[in-house]
């Protein structure tokens, strides 16, 4: 789904993404980890053409991005914990969203039934609470049956109903062929989402493969335990 | 366009929502009302709400403007991930902020005007020179607001350039001009001062407004040169020439750091 080839990226002076080769499946959901730091909020602004890299190139399903917007249409974007107009609703943004979009088809708002938002999607979002405005984030990242979809920190400021529900609905996806690409410090959320795992340090892919690939080489039992090993920097066997 | 229009109907929504500029429109219609019954609605009314004007509006589209591409940050990187080109999402981003605060400052100005039944009098013409330069410099102040804040990317850094912008072109550049003016002596006034005005665009809207409003005499030996220079028809195209410049490129280059720019 997602392919690229030595692509870098700095901002000023200091160099964020350094010559990144990836690889992310279609139709499995892949955890993007890594420390602070290491690129992954870059890697995804880079995908969704918020920044453009100094080097390299980036294919999403098949497509070169070139500047181009249309390749966006196939793709859902949670941003992290996000602040949006405090005196608009959540109906209002997505009408924009709606709006903007060339084809103009409805919205599938299933996830705001889910998670029981009723009249929450109607009042202004400053007035709700981080939770709350998290659910509507999720909303709209998942309201035009994105082939790509892009969760940054998703459950971060959810409490465990919703985040099972998202979990729940992130699986669907998965199971109706939808690639995911999801980054959580939560290491224990990710364990029952998570098929692949890439990990990014010092602005490159130090390690990609099957989750359950990278347990077997570090020897670990669980995601986080395993990720800990990478993030402590000892030596693991090369991904299979 | 369609994409412009679409960002504008939730951006005003916002705005009007947030109350602020509501509240902006009504503080300069009270001082319209007030001038008007301390002065009498004549052509020294119309001159002090000028001065008013020429202040409150590149400050309050310079501070507006830079607030609102912060403010907006997050929800225009939303935007962004979506199917549409950014040239598109500039133009909405731009018209949501400048149309509705021009609107608001312009209502404001006027209205009082409009429930005295002054707009149908001998100072109308002027007053609707007032509105429409008080829209362009709303849009000029935006614009500037747009290229400081696109290009710093600190709110307070961004902020405090905006303010000292307006500081300067507000006050202190008349200063500099007339200190200049003086030590150079009378002969150099005369088209370095023209030249000086067109680098301010509030000293190119306020010139643009006398020579409108037989206001030029009340400025003394400046204003007769002015109005001696300028008080024709290609005067005035000359001025309208640099208002709008000073709306082109700002804006221009505005659009081209979005454009550009990495969110």
């Amino acid at each position: 789904m997602i392919a690229t080839a030595g692509v870098a990226k700095s901002f000023g002076r200091r160099a964020v993404l350094l010559d990144l080769d990836t690889r992310v499946v279609s139709g499995r959901v892949t955890a993007l980890v890594g420390p602070n730091g290491a690129g992954k909020t870059t890697f995804l602004k880079l995908l969704l053409g918020l920044a453009r890299p100094d080097a390299g190139e980036i294919t999403i399903a098949g497509r070169v991005l070139d500047g181009s917007p249309e390749y966006r249409a196939a793709i859902g974007y949670m941003p992290q914990m996000a602040r949006f107009p405090a005196h608009l609703s959540g109906r209002e943004l997505l009408a924009t969203l709606v709006s903007l979009r060339p084809d103009g088809a409805a919205p599938d708002v299933a996830l705001a039934t889910a998670f029981d938002l009723g009249d929450a999607f109607m009042r202004p979002l400053g007035t709700l609470s981080g939770g709350t405005r998290q659910r509507i984030n999720a909303v709209l990242a998942l309201a035009f049956r994105p082939d790509l979809i892009i969760l940054d920190e998703p459950t971060a400021g959810l409490d465990p109903l919703a985040s099972r529900v998202l979990k729940d609905r992130i699986l669907a996806e998965r199971a109706a062929g939808r690639t995911v690409l999801i980054t959580s410090h939560a290491l224990p959320e990710l364990e029952e989402l998570a098929d692949d795992v890439l990990f990014l340090a010092d602005g490159t892919a130090k390690w990609q493969g099957a989750a359950s690939a990278l347990k077997i080489s570090t020897g670990q039992g669980t995601l986080e335990r395993a990720v800990a090993q990478l993030l402590a920097g000892r030596p693991v066997l090369a991904a299979a | 366009m369609k994409v412009a229009f679409q960002l504008l109907r939730p951006a005003a929504r916002e705005a009007l929502r947030g109350r602020w500029l509501i509240g902006l429109a009504v503080a300069l219609a009270v001082t319209g009302e007030l001038l008007i019954r301390f002065g009498g609605g004549g052509a020294t009314t119309v001159i002090s709400l000028l001065d008013v004007a020429l202040i409150v509006t590149p400050l309050a589209a310079v501070v507006v403007g830079t607030m609102q591409v912060h403010n907006a940050r997050e929800v225009t990187e939303l935007f962004l991930a979506q199917p549409i080109a950014r040239g598109r999402l500039f133009t909405g981003l731009y018209l949501g902020t400048a149309l509705p605060l021009a609107a608001a400052l312009t209502l404001g100005l006027l209205a009082p005007f409009a429930w005295h039944g002054l707009l149908a009098t001998p100072v109308a013409g002027a007053l609707w020179a007032l509105g429409g330069v008080t829209c362009t410099l709303a849009l000029i102040g935006t614009a500037l607001a747009f290229v400081i804040a696109l290009r710093a990317d600190d709110r307070v850094r961004a902020l405090g350039i905006a303010l000292a912008g307006w500081l300067a072109c507000a006050v202190l550049w008349d200063g500099i001009v007339l200190l200049v003016a003086l030590m150079l002596g009378t002969r150099a006034v005369d088209t370095g001062l023209l030249i000086a005005l067109a680098f301010n665009p509030i000293d190119v809207a306020r010139v643009l407004l006398l020579l409108g409003t037989d206001g030029a005499a009340l400025f003394g030996y400046t204003g007769a040169v002015v109005q001696h220079t300028l008080g024709t028809t290609t005067g005035h195209l000359v001025l309208l020439t640099a208002l709008l410049l000073w709306l082109a490129l700002p804006l221009g280059f505005a659009a081209r750091t979005f454009h550009r720019k990495d969110f």
